[in-house]
């Protein structure tokens, strides 16, 4: 019988989507349900919402002062701790996932997959590689604790079951290291707008939106649209928008039904991160544009005359 | 500080359009432009700075894999690195593999700070950091866009989702570079003339006792699922009809 147990990503207050999509993967390798550990610090709301996810077989809570903020090095002895009692252990593959799991594998001495994008037998799982350029099946052999992260934007999150599954709390005696300190998070506001990893339409400004200011229009009509922004790799370093809106293979993996892309030009890296889109729609004055090869609608045309115009018609 | 180690990989250049080889076994690299893996590049960049302004005083580059590497350890070293040390290693190194060849050369060299790239371009694994921080029993600070140092602290800045976050470690420390730390600069004509004088130490893998058997099997490759060209339309008007078709304006 395989066990899989799920690293909760959370704020203090809310359970990430992230984690209901690992839920989805777990399925697919065991559908006998998984095991969620929340660690942190007074997070009860936090192992409520978890509990109610379809799948759940139980939520482990991990309280303690040290838990307070995200620290990789505090969290992965304590999740190494409780991982003997499982084959499996899933992170999402966010930059909290993406910097706990590879620790927690080196402490469990074995490899670690990340972005997992399907379960294609109980120890065989398909990844990318080359920014998304190639595809590989992966084989992890018999006898070793599988640790992976699991690529959000190929799975949807998994309902809630209408129960609520049991919450323990449980006590791990390790030594936690004071070397790693939290200092502060530093988030650029996107305000009341829809989160860029969750909205179900994203509009999107490359350099061709040109300046902070010009931004604007794109926030507004984003606004009419209930749309979550995001941004280019040349758009975040020219200083338009903060690092948080980038999408590609270095930023955001998102799969919205909704891309509008505004003023970008397409670049491999940046179509990393929208492939799994529903429909993607390009607005670029460039008819030569990369990003109309990929493109479900593409308009040749110049953003500032067409977003004013697209506000019009909402 | 005294050492900085950084790591240099050896990967297939960022602007090669990758194609899967017709068998499956693997990408097309016979032939392709090969480069330092760009957050690597960074990663040295961001260790000359700190030697530049007098934070520490020597800048090791380090890469593992086939003899070929010299080349990109040579470029290292004409950007500026003090030396240079091949881990010979004749197949591929997974992550895990890669960080107890670094430790191993910690334990040589006694560095301050490992600066490493935060992913690799290739296999886009992003684990080596974090899993040498963890063997080492030490800090690792991920996806740092800035580091400033004092008293034996770093005050490292990482692009995390949510933004950015500041976390202070004690040193010694692991640090992974995101992209905006910094540009990494172009190397000179008489640079590279200079650089074939500095020292670079070959070490073979097996030497170091580290052990090397993978940890995964690739089953096969494949070429992603392609996305079809879709319709292109004349204004707005055409816009606003072709996503009302797809029923996605409410
Ligand atoms: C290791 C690595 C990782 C990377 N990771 C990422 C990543 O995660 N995400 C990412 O996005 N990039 C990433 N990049 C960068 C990527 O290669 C491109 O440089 C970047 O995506 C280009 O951004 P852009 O399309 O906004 O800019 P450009 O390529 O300069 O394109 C601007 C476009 O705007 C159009 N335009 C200009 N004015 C107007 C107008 N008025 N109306 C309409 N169109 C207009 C132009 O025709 C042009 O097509 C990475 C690169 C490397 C090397």
């Amino acid at each position: 019988m395989s066990k899989v147990l799920i690293i909760a990503e959370h704020d203090g207050t809310h359970l990430n989507q992230s984690t209901a999509k690992c839920l989805n993967c777990a399925q697919s390798i065991d559908d006998a349900g998984a095991d969620v550990v929340t660690l942190g610090n007074q997070c009860a709301a936090v192992a409520e919402q978890a509990a109610a996810l379809t799948g759940v077989s139980k939520v482990l809570t991990i309280e303690r002062a040290e838990n307070e903020h995200a620290v990789a090095a505090v969290m992965a002895p304590q999740i190494a701790a409780l991982a003997d009692d499982y084959d499996y252990v899933l992170a999402p593959s966010t930059t909290f996932g993406k910097d706990l799991a590879p620790r927690v594998a080196a402490l469990l001495g074995v490899g670690q997959l990340s972005d997992v994008m399907s379960v294609e037998g109980p120890r065989e799982f398909k990844r990318p590689i080359y920014a998304g350029n190639a595809v590989v099946t992966v084989q992890v052999p018999e006898g070793k604790k599988i640790v992976a992260t699991v690529r959000a934007a190929s799975f949807r999150p998994v309902a809630p079951s209408g129960g609520q599954a049991e919450i323990a709390s449980v006590q791990i005696s390790v030594e936690l290291p004071g070397h790693t300190r939290f200092v502060e998070l530093l988030s650029g506001s996107s305000g009341d707008r829809p989160d860029l990893q969750t909205a179900k339409v994203v509009i999107s400004g490359g350099r061709g939106v040109g300046s902070e200011e010009n931004f604007e229009i794109l926030y507004r009509l984003a606004d009419k649209m209930n749309a979550a922004v995001g941004a280019s790799r040349a758009a975040v370093d020219a200083g338009f928008v903060p690092n948080e809106m980038q999408v590609g293979q270095t930023g955001k993996i998102i799969s919205p039904d909704l891309y509008i892309a505004f003023g970008i030009s397409g670049a491999i890296q940046h179509l990393t991160g929208i492939k799994d889109a529903g429909t993607i729609v390009a607005v670029n004055k460039d008819g030569e544009a990369p990003i109309f090869e990929i493109a479900d609608i593409g308009l040749v045309g110049d953003l500032f005359d067409v977003i004013p115009e697209l506000e019009k018609h909402l | 500080m005294d050492k900085i180690l950084v790591g240099l990989k050896r990967v297939v250049d960022y602007n090669v359009r990758i194609r899967v080889k017709p068998d499956g076994s693997g990408v097309v690299t016979d032939g392709v432009k090969m480069s330092i893996n760009p957050f690597d590049e960074i990663a040295l960049e961001e260790a000359l700075r700190i030697k530049e302004r007098g934070d520490a005083s020597e800048v090791i580059a380090v890469s593992i894999g086939p003899p070929d590497c010299q080349q990109q350890l040579r470029t290292g070293l004409a950007m500026g690195a003090d030396r240079a040390i091949l881990v010979e290693a004749d197949q591929e190194t997974d992550p895990l593999a890669a960080a107890g060849i670094f430790l191993e050369i910690i334990g040589r060299e006694q560095p301050d700070i490992v600066l490493l790239g935060k992913q690799a371009i290739d296999d886009d694994c992003s684990q080596t950091g974090q899993m040498l921080a963890a063997l080492w029993g030490r800090p690792q600070a991920t996806f740092a866009s800035k580091i400033e140092f004092s008293n034996g602290t770093a005050s490292v800045t990482r692009e995390v989702d949510a933004g950015l976050e500041v976390i202070d470690v004690d040193l010694p420390a692991v640090i992974t570079t995101d992209l905006r730390l910094n540009e990494p600069r172009y190397v000179k004509l008489p640079d590279i003339m200079k650089a074939k004088k500095k020292p670079l130490e070959v070490i073979g893998a097996g030497d170091l006792g580290v052990d090397m058997s993978p940890q995964f099997s690739a089953v096969r490759h494949e070429p992603p699922a392609e996305r079809q060209k879709g319709v292109m339309v004349e204004d707005v008007d055409g816009l606003i009809a072709a996503l009302k078709d797809k029923d996605l304006l409410g």
